[in-house]
């Protein structure tokens, strides 16, 4: 343990035990939550200070109607299908687009949205339908591609867009006020792209402290540590432990191309439903990009399983181990809900990383604790 | 013009006939295979290989080789075939008799690229110190695949005294790997289409027999061994778990990782724990003899990244367990299949 | 929810940057980053370079990946000798 690392833990065990009750910190981040599980950081923290993990993970976010959608797409004749590989293995009514490529699809596995401009290039007789997943640090991403493609007039490429904004889904969660948030971990790449003042409408309104940190074990115990602070101090400002990525403005660059390409509408949410102004669609400007409307496909229902609980997990309601279907019917080798399809999705790293007795279904006395 | 054609790419590409039994094929073996690799074993072309019987035990193995694509920074599918089943003999404890090849090309597949990897085959067996000593030639209809896929099966002599099992580690047993992990996988991966980058990563594909059988001549009382590869190092300490109903611990600050491997694994979003290795052997070795072994392992050629990451431990659950550098503590579990990058 | 790293611009490419992460080395996007230049560090998300940095942050930020015992980029050569196909 590195020195800094020791005196965060050592400020976050003194803060909590002058804090003297239980604080709930969430942390917003899908990735956040993989770091702190992979680099077993829950075992540092004091018993009084509980992490729970929010709706950031783009994956376990996006609504099965669209996953639907993209199986639909991948199926039709001469469509190639690029999306990330955090994608391939979500589930949707129709079975996943790994499957998909197993009965003939052709669905390629891409680590930036640039590589769908090369395939459509590369396959002029083809159509490449880029399925466009994320929060603010990738959005941007996207809409550079849909620029790029316009200037290029390229005629054989487009989108399906799921893309989710993080602000209005936190202001979601403190508005339905049943999940007790005493401080949020805020999302260090996010906010690279947003900036940290972003946040001052949750620190103004709703009185919660706001930290944003980066990902490597170091940043995120400072930045729980500066909440810790916070918090005994009964304040709320937003701070920022990522400094070095994060500015109060954000990326202005990206900002614009956000704003030009897309259109801040209502969209579904896996599990939540659907949230005001809290997503992206492509602006009426761009719609001929729109994989929906080339290939006039329509959004069908969203049909969850019924006793699949990811809606409350990644509200932080309740931890994975409390859903019936978790660790038995519900496993990473057989996923039924999106946190646990995801490798950055809470039930997911609950399983991977936590002993069993923690991972696996809670029974009665361990759901006291 | 259409029978020049015809007649360029009989000569320079595989067609059915080359697996057909006739000339095509008798020509095939002579200028193809046995210039590569011919021996006096494999020369004689019979049915089957006769093999000296050295020791009252033989161990064999077999696998099958479909990596996509067929070549990667620091090796190609020829010397997989190889490396691979040596590795199985060898972790075993045995020493390789000899090698069977098995070719199943497609149509279409270029002469000159099977040649390529028949000289790969030919190399890596000189560097393992087996002989292919007997083969099959297959040809299928062209179906879109990578165009090449290898069998080899290995049969290996087992000293009577060697005794290596899972039901010999003991608590206390020091866990050892002889070098950085990850490194096949991240190569591979390098070259995977639609993913490419360019690095100075290598595949660690390499014969580890003559790593092992140094350790066992040197009296190293070796309890269990076996080689990561898909699955990764995670995989081979999870089946040491569940098989032996131990518990094991693992310092992730002695995992030796290579900084550019490392570095690739975060750019991709891999766990390296998770990703295949083609060289790497895991130990189990008694504590008193931890220390020898790793002096061993470090000044072999195959070994010299070689580092005691571990040990078996008394637990109320078989689990693996890592002691994170942050000086926390998380279970590792085998992937759940291939993995792929991500961006989250 | 977004993978990121540093690394370095090394040189300009057609479609942006060459990006160099501690010996790998990918094409990036620049478009979000029009102010870095050839020996600037980035940040890069998914293909994009989304924030310049500065050179010290992005080097801590790796220096915790580069603590194994013998990083020297000697040892490559060595490597490449023995198991190049």
């Amino acid at each position: 343990m590195d020195e800094q690392t020791e005196k965060s833990v050592s400020d976050i065990r003194t803060l909590a035990r002058s804090i003297a009750r239980s604080v709930q910190i969430m942390e917003v981040c899908g990735t956040h939550t993989v770091s702190i599980f992979r680099n077993g950081l829950r075992a540092l923290l004091p018993d009084n200070v509980r992490l729970i993990s929010g709706p950031g993970c783009p994956v376990c976010v996006t609504a099965q109607r669209h996953i639907d959608a993209s199986i639909e797409l991948s199926s039709l004749e001469d469509v190639i299908v690029a999306t990330y590989g955090d994608m391939v293995r979500v589930p949707g009514r129709l079975g996943n687009l790994e499957r998909q490529r197993g009965v003939g699809a052709d669905v390629r596995v891409v680590n930036s949205a640039r590589a769908a401009v090369r395939l459509a290039r590369e396959n002029p007789t083809k159509q490449v339908v880029f399925i466009s997943v994320g929060f603010e640090t990738t959005a941007p991403a996207s809409a550079a591609v849909i620029l790029e493609a316009e200037d290029l007039a390229i005629q054989n490429l487009t989108m399906l867009t799921a893309h989710k904004l993080v602000i209005p889904a936190m202001l979601a969660l403190l508005a339905d006020g049943e999940v007790p948030v005493d401080g949020f971990l805020c999302p260090g790449h996010v906010s690279v792209i947003i900036g940290s003042d972003a946040y001052r409408p949750i620190v103004e309104d709703h009185h919660i402290p706001c930290v944003v940190a980066g990902f490597e074990p170091r940043g995120i115990l400072a930045g729980l540590a500066m909440l810790l602070r916070q918090i005994a101090d009964a304040d709320a400002r937003v701070e920022n432990a990522y400094e070095t990525a994060v500015t109060p403005q954000g990326n202005e660059v990206a900002q614009r191309l956000m704003k030009k390409v897309f259109a801040v509408s209502n969209v579904p949410w896996r599990a939540l439903g659907v949230i005001p102004q809290s997503g992206l669609d492509l602006a009426p400007a761009y719609r001929h990009f729109d994989a929906l409307v080339r290939f006039a496909i329509e959004l069908g229902e969203d049909l969850d399983h019924p006793q699949c609980r990811c809606g409350e997990v990644i509200q932080g309601k309740v931890n994975p181990n409390e859903c019936h279907l978790f660790g038995t019917t519900c496993a990473p080798t057989t996923p039924i809900g999106p946190c646990m399809v995801s490798s950055e999705g809470t039930c997911s790293a609950w399983f991977k990383y936590n002993r069993p007795s923690q991972a696996t279904r809670a029974t009665g006395t361990e759901v006291k604790k | 013009m259409t029978r020049v054609g015809v007649r360029q790419q009989s000569e320079t590409c595989i067609v059915r006939a080359h697996g057909g039994g006739g000339e095509l094929m008798n020509k095939l073996i002579s200028e193809h295979i046995i210039s590569a690799f011919g021996n006096t074993t494999l020369n004689q072309l019979t049915d089957g290989a006769v093999l000296p019987a050295e020791t009252s035990r033989v161990v064999i193995t077999t696998d099958s080789y479909v990596v996509d694509p067929l070549q990667f920074p620091g090796g190609d599918i020829g010397r997989l075939a190889v490396c691979g089943t040596v590795n199985d003999l060898a972790v075993m404890g045995a020493r390789p008799l000899g090698l069977s090849l098995g070719l199943i090309v497609e149509e279409g597949f270029e002469l000159a690229r099977l040649d390529q990897i028949l000289s790969s085959v030919a190399k890596a067996a000189h560097e393992a110190d087996v002989r292919i000593v007997t083969g099959d030639t297959k040809v299928i209809e062209h179906s879109g695949g990578s165009g090449i896929f290898i069998n080899t099966s290995g049969v290996g002599s087992l000293d009577d005294r060697i005794n290596i099992g899972l039901d010999r580690v003991e608590v206390g047993d020091a866990i050892l790997v002889n070098g950085t992990i990850g490194d096949h996988g991240m190569a591979v991966m390098s070259v995977r289409s639609g993913l490419e980058f360019d690095t100075d990563i290598r595949s660690d594909a390499a014969p580890l027999n003559g790593l092992i059988h140094e350790l066992i001549d040197a009296g190293v009382d070796i309890h269990f061994m076996r080689d990561a590869t898909r699955g990764g190092l995670a995989a081979v300490l999870v089946d040491i778990c569940e098989q032996s109903g131990l518990g094991v611990e693992v310092d992730e600050s002695e995992l030796p990782r290579d900084p550019i491997v490392r570095a690739a694994a975060e750019v991709l979003g891999f766990d390296l724990l998770t990703v295949a290795n083609e060289g790497k052997v895991v130990a189990v070795v008694p504590q008193d003899q931890a220390d020898m072994c790793l002096g061993l392992m470090t000044r072999h050629t195959r070994g010299r990244d070689g580092a005691i990451i571990g040990r078996i431990v008394a637990c109320d659950l078989p689990l693996v367990e890592l002691v994170t550098e942050s000086g926390g503590r998380r279970v590792v579990q085998r992937p759940y299949g291939e993995e792929l990058p991500r961006i989250c | 929810m977004c993978l990121a790293v540093p690394g370095k611009i090394v040189e300009e490419s057609e479609s942006g940057a060459l990006v160099d992460f501690q010996g790998n080395r990918m094409d990036v996007s620049t478009v979000l980053t029009p102010e870095a230049g050839v020996g600037d560090w980035v940040l890069v998300h998914a293909g994009f370079a989304i924030a310049k940095i500065d050179e010290a942050a992005a080097k801590e930020t790796w220096s915790y990946l580069d603590q194994m015992k013998n990083p020297d980029p000697a040892d490559e050569s060595d490597n490449a000798e023995t198991s190049d196909g």
